[in-house]
């Protein structure tokens, strides 16, 4: 299964974000906007990419919106109430409450420009009726399959990353976010996820920004020397979020410095919005929402509203006017009026669109401006500039994609040349897979998909036993302090009924498929002349000596590999290896070799299992030392051999007249690549 | 899994406590204080109102002591390992906990409940305070004062709630945590929002759902990986401010702990009705909000009667819902009949409080999140309180309180069973005159919390709010939730009993354990596609499986182990048998000599090697000497069990 993202908008651009995503059969809308430089069709994602038929409740399963600004919510009215989407909808609770007035007012703005409204007001309310409002880090259950879950993105109040989650696939959209805390809004937070894909914003992808004090100071000092000279401050802003941080800052400069000049805003729209800034005070940074008991930073002491008598009205002041970039209504009235004197400011917050007053003024300082063919005004009055963007800069894109180490990136919502550099910051310095579709491109990715089953109880615990290892050091050959836990489960995945699945232990399966289970073993039983040895003849008479001794020398090097050597009731015990001293003269498994009645047999067996089990060792590893204290050298000759099979084993052979042993040492590291033939006792005689 | 109830509860002020034990954790659901028991102490500042003597015969005459769940104390507090907080009302024993050596539980709640009891306690620590302040240090501590004469000599009433009825209870007492005590278990507190998954132990899930009984308040849902669990605390449909009862959230867990049976007393000998859906359900809660505005208004009209005849009202009251309801109605009701009577708020926490009210949407029925989306405030006491018509004070000695003075007034106080606080001395102010009325929630021991203040010329009137789910809607509501398992009180057994085929019903008693048989659900393995890339052949019935297990989030996962090792290991576990026949064929067709003895099980391999095969009932066991022909001869056998 792959996860599908089908770019709508803001694919190599900025404005009309929408992007589709499929995943495992769901299909999200993510954001759902316009674009604010176009008044025909290419102001709408095109939705009928979405669906031939116009079935949208179909063929979306649900729509999120991550904030309330206009290039993310425009296109929502149209698309529930023109293209009849009726699915469910959801965005935070501030978006939800602040979105009614953007799209109002935007409507407001189209209707004054004398173009055809897209939607009516009656369109806006009931598209918000239809919106669920969630809360972060809530987590909701679109349907069974499908759940989401909102982030703090710290862009504008109530701004939200989003992750969604279908059977196991998880993926993030970002919106637009910002990763460093500002005056009124706390950086952007989010948990450490597993993600097959992270979408986020690019608008800053090569930019890296500066600490925003100093410029706050800058424009501080900008406005108070303007107001102390007697001048008027123009500040065009939109209503929501910009308007509100610089209002806290000036708001609180005046405070400190006591200043008494006037604070105006312009329109009841702003107003409005504070008292909605009010009740979410919760959604703001730590340090303004503390102040809600006190007092509410929202609740501007100095802020008045603005009556139009008041354009021409003698003395200091200033004043926040939309809309911002001064693109019309009533901002490029006020600055019709206070532009041609010198004493008086104009401070332009942020991005303004080619085109547009703010515009103008901006680039270059021009002395005059045209309005339209007719009306020129002069330009005699200071222009500030101040550059406050609540989007993250690349260090904080690379910072979340580094922290989320998603399996694949997709940026959107930024110019082509500087995606085009980020991309292959990305990919180089992140290694992660990362591109940059444009509008109507549809890229695919691979998914992370579980299969679902059910887990036998002796399954789950076999695997949560500890599995614990001390390897030796390979140089020093003394216990490492490292501890090895290397748990590997072992299973049986079986599938019952032709349907469910279901992992068993291996010791289930027999009772499971209802057989019997059968044992397939080794036996060998061989003879060993020791009467002759003379340091074994302190207990030569007695069997359980013999055993006894051959128990310490195998703990000995045994217990290196973490294999328990268990003597009991005359046998001696290594995994399902056994052996014991052999009584019976009739022992069927004493195969061949001629033996004489000086031989003491030693019998062994061992499950099918050691012999092909490749983490059990059953090449014993005698060392040299020993093998001459058991076989003493005056009766042994021994020779040592180097690569009989060219695989690595060593291979010393005592010889003592006719008999011979062979002993096969394996090198350490050669253990586990070992399918051996148990070696101990194998003495052949030749 | 074993749950035991340490508490049964009693009314708002007293929610129930519980201690489950769930995959090996420890939970204790809620942690209160049983504030009605505050009863038994004399609120000194009556002193003057009697004789010395007559006084001490009544009520014990101390710095009051605080009553606790006993089941909490007597736990090993190091052993709790969660602690679940339903509303603020739970938590307000919990820094007697927080503040004991070995504490070391994870404790949740919503960040509403959490700020709601936040202001709550620092309330009660204020208030004691200021009872200190204003007698001076008792000569006596609670426990000198008791001996056993002197309990024997208490008055029945006392003593009950004193000793509690097996007169074990003494233990349970506790002189007031700090307010050192409060801010160390608030920093200890994690708090949630509404359906927030929190994981506890990378095992435990842990969801919060709105019970709408207050801001914040919520029911709890447990998941671990083989039983899911919810908790019913008390619950309320549809409320007036909090969000409404999340009842979806908790439809079809394996065990349904419900611990919600508030008007257990009547109902009883009620007719059910089985069939009725859910619909019928809804609507009957919207009829139940009805009663309660109008009981609410009732209220309202008898407060209006009592400030005519120039009688002031007080209502002292803990449930911020109802006081934000009552705060609203009754500045209509003024304003209705043009009435200019202050409405004085007065608590040491109260301004914080409102203030936070107006912050919260989030927490909100749906009726205040619409008044917040069209622009309005959503509590209308913002405004009241600009027009002046509401005032906001923390001590009734506020200054500005004492200048703007006037009676009748309505006051509004927090209720401390009547003895700390202003609503004491506002009792005592006027308790004698006919004109005024007290307005009193039911279920406190009403004489006993009055006695104090006797003889009591004031109206007195006393009215019950919902505080849970009606018990006849309690079956209905149950088999809404289809639960697997449903453990409710012993009380109501006489009640469900008669339902228990159609309700999987256990009943519990305080304080005996239950214990629930191990869930035989099976843990859900999420394999990663590329472990299970051999399940893509539907026909396949078995194989093996091998990978790294891991729990995370509650969900067991197997991924692809970090070393892939080279080898193939073969069959590991046969079953079946290996007949002589098939056996020698077999032999054959590899090159090997072997010959049978009549009637035996033995295979003797003469060539290209001596060995033997043994067939037994269970095993078949080779006995070659040379290596190759041994693993040929065991290759053979392989081939004819059958093996994984």
């Amino acid at each position: 299964m792959a996860i599908e993202c089908l770019v709508l908008g803001a694919g190599q651009e900025v404005g009309k974000s929408c992007v589709i995503i499929s995943i495992h059969g769901k299909r999200i809308m993510f954001d759902c906007g316009m674009h604010m430089g176009y008044s025909d069709h290419r102001r709408y994602p095109d939705f009928s990419l979405i669906s031939q038929s116009g079935d949208f409740n179909a063929a979306v399963s649900c729509i999120i919106i991550t904030h309330f600004h206009l290039d993310h919510i425009g296109a929502l009215p149209y698309f529930t109430e023109v293209c009849g989407y009726t699915g469910p909808i959801y965005m935070t609770y501030p978006t939800k409450a602040l979105a009614p007035l953007m799209l109002e007012d935007y409507r407001k703005v189209m209707v004054g420009r004398g173009e055809e409204q897209q939607f009516t007001h009656e369109n806006i309310l009931d598209c918000m009726k239809k919106v669920t409002a969630v809360d972060l880090k809530q987590n909701v259950q679109v349907d069974k399959d499908l759940q989401i879950r909102a982030y703090y993105a710290g862009h504008v109040l109530g701004a939200a990353m989003f992750y969604a989650c279908v059977e196991g696939s998880g993926i993030v959209y970002t919106g637009d976010y910002n990763m460093t805390p500002d005056r009124h809004l706390g950086a952007a937070q989010i948990d450490r996820l597993q993600l097959d894909l992270l979408i986020t914003e690019s608008t800053y992808a090569t930019t890296i920004r500066d600490s925003k004090y100093a410029r706050e100071r800058e424009f501080l000092k900008a406005v108070h020397k303007c107001v102390a000279n007697g001048g008027k401050v123009l500040i065009p802003t939109f209503a929501l979020g910009r308007a509100q941080e610089l209002c806290i800052l000036l708001d609180d400069y005046w405070e400190r410095m006591n200043l008494k000049v006037p604070i105006y805003f312009s329109a009841g729209l702003t107003i409005q919005a504070n008292l909605y800034y009010k009740v979410l005070i919760n959604w703001t940074s730590q340090k303004v929402k503390d102040t809600y008991a006190t007092r509410n930073a929202f609740d501007f002491k100095n802020v008045h509203s603005f009556d139009r008598s008041l354009l021409d009205a003698p003395g200091p002041c200033v004043l926040f006017a939309t809309p911002g970039m001064i693109s019309g209504g009533f901002s490029l009235e006020v600055f019709k009026h206070w532009a041609p004197c010198e004493s008086n400011l104009i401070t332009l917050p942020g991005y303004c669109v080619a085109g547009t007053v703010g515009h103008k003024l901006m680039s270059g300082k021009p002395t005059k401006v045209d309005l339209d063919k007719d009306t020129q005004i002069d330009v005699r009055c200071q222009i500030h500039q101040l550059s406050f963007s609540p989007h993250t800069d690349a260090k904080g894109i690379m910072d979340l994609v580094k922290f989320l180490s998603p399996k694949h990136v997709v940026l959107v919502h930024g110019e082509k040349p500087k995606m085009d550099l980020l991309k292959a910051k990305i990919k180089s310095e992140l290694g992660i897979d990362c591109c940059d579709p444009a509008n109507t491109e549809t890229v695919s990715f691979s998914s992370t998909r579980f299969e679902i089953s059910d887990a036998s109880n002796a399954f789950i615990r076999s695997s949560l036993t500890p599995n614990f290892k001390f390897p030796k050091d390979e140089i020093t050959d003394m216990p490492s302090l490292h501890v090895h836990d290397e748990r590997v489960s072992e299973g049986i995945l079986t599938r019952v009924d032709g349907k469910k699945l279901k992992v068993i232990h291996q010791d289930e399966v027999v009772t499971m498929v209802g057989g019997v289970k059968t044992e397939v073993e080794f036996c060998y039983c061989f003879g060993l002349k020791l009467c002759n040895l003379k340091s074994i003849r302190v207990f030569d008479s007695d069997d359980d000596g013999l055993i006894g001794a051959l128990n310490l020398k195998l703990s000995d090097e045994f217990g290196d590999l973490g294999l328990r050597v268990c003597l009991e009731k005359g046998r001696l015990e290594v995994n399902s290896f056994r052996v014991w001293i052999c009584k019976n003269d009739e022992c069927p498994h004493r195969i061949d070799g001629d033996w004489c009645s000086e031989h003491v047999f030693f019998c062994c067996n061992w499950s099918v299992l050691d012999n092909k089990k490749e983490t059990t060792v059953f090449c014993w590893p005698i060392k040299y030392r020993e093998l001459v204290t058991l076989f003493p050298s005056h009766l042994w000759k021994f020779q040592d051999g180097g690569d009989v099979n060219g695989d690595n084993r060593a291979v010393t052979q005592a010889t003592a007249g006719s008999r011979r042993i062979t002993i096969r040492r394996r090198w350490k590291a050669d253990y586990a690549r070992s399918s051996s033939w148990p070696c101990f006792g194998t003495a052949w005689s030749v | 899994m074993k749950f035991t109830s340490l508490g049964q509860g009693g009314g708002y002020n007293l929610p129930a406590c519980h201690m489950l034990k769930l995959s090996g954790f420890h939970i204790l659901l809620d942690c209160p204080l049983d504030l009605s028991a505050l009863t038994i102490f004399s609120p000194i500042s009556c002193t003057s109102l009697y004789d010395e003597e007559e006084e001490m015969v009544d009520l014990i005459s101390l710095e009051p002591y605080y009553k606790t769940v006993e089941g909490v104390q007597l736990w090993n507090v190091s052993l709790i390992d969660v602690v679940l907080i339903s509303s603020p009302m739970g938590m307000l024993g919990l820094p007697f906990l927080t503040r004991t050596k070995g504490f070391s539980a994870k404790i949740y709640a919503t960040e509403a409940t959490t700020r709601l009891s936040e202001f709550m306690m620092k309330d009660l620590v204020a208030m004691h305070m200021e009872f200190k302040q204003r007698y001076g240090p008792h000569k006596n501590s609670f426990f000198e004062f008791f001996n056993w004469e002197k309990l024997e000599s208490l008055p029945p009433s006392l003593k009950d709630i004193l000793l509690g009825k097996d007169s074990t209870q003494l233990g349970s007492w506790m002189p007031l945590y700090s307010a050192g005590d409060v801010k160390e278990c608030l920093q200890k507190v994690e708090s949630v929002v509404y359906a927030q998954e929190t994981c506890y132990n990378g095992s435990l899930i842990i969801k919060a759902f709105s019970s709408g009984l207050e801001i914040g308040a919520c029911n709890w849902s447990l998941k671990s990986p083989k039983r899911n669990i919810s908790y019913i605390s008390r619950s309320i449909f549809t409320s007036g401010v909090a969000m409404d009862f999340d009842l979806h959230a908790l439809i079809g867990t394996d065990v349904l702990i419900y611990s919600d049976f508030s008007n257990s007393e009547n109902g009883s000998n009620q007719e059910l009705e089985g069939d009725d859906d859910d619909d019928d359900l809804l609507l009957d809660c919207e009829n139940e909000r009805c009663e309660e505005m109008e009981k609410l208004k009732f209220i309202c009209l008898c407060c209006m009667d009592s400030v005519k005849s120039g009688g002031s009202v007080l209502i002292p009251s803990g449930r911020l819902s109802i006081v934000l309801q009552l705060l609203e109605l009754l500045a209509l009701h003024l304003d209705s009949s043009d009435l200019k009577v202050p409405i004085f708020i007065i608590s040491s926490v109260a301004e914080e409080l409102l203030a936070y009210t107006c912050i919260i949407p989030e927490w909100l029925c749906k009726d205040r999140q619409d008044k917040m989306y069209s622009g309005k405030p959503v509590f209308d006491y913002e405004e009241l309180i600009k027009e002046k018509k509401i005032h906001v004070f923390p001590t009734l000695d506020s200054r500005e309180l004492l200048m703007m003075w006037q009676e009748p007034c309505i006051v509004i106080c927090p209720h401390w069973s009547l003895r700390l606080g202003p609503a004491v001395h506002l009792l005592k102010r006027w308790h004698s005159d006919p004109n005024s009325l007290l307005v009193l929630e039911e279920g406190v021991d009403t004489d006993l919390a009055l006695l104090p203040f006797k003889p009591l010329s004031m109206k007195v009137l006393e009215c019950s709010f919902t505080s849970g789910i009606k018990l006849e809607k309690v079956p209905q509501l149950l088999k809404m939730l289809q639960p697997k398992q449903i453990l409710v009180p012993d009380y109501a057994k006489p009640f469900l009993e008669p339902l228990s085929n159609s309700l999987p019903c256990l009943f519990y008693t305080e304080s005996e354990p239950l214990c629930l048989p191990k869930s035989k659900n099976l843990c859900e393995l999420h394999i990663s596609s590329n472990v299970a890339s051999k399940l893509k052949n539907k026909e396949m019935r078995m194989s093996r499986l091998k990978g790294q297990l891991y729990v995370e989030h509650g969900k067991h996962y197997l991924v692809e182990g970090k070393k892939a090792k080279g080898l193939e290991i073969g069959p590991l576990v046969h079953w079946g048998k290996v007949d002589l026949e098939s056996l020698l064929v077999g032999l054959e067709k590899i090159g090997v000599k072997g010959s049978n003895e009549c009637g035996s099980n033995v295979v003797n391999v003469v060539d290209p090697g001596k060995g033997l095969i043994e067939l037994k009932e269970t095993s078949v066991v080779i006995s070659v000497g040379d290596e190759s022909l041994a693993l040929l001869i065991s290759n053979l056998v392989h081939s004819l069990l059958n093996g994984i």
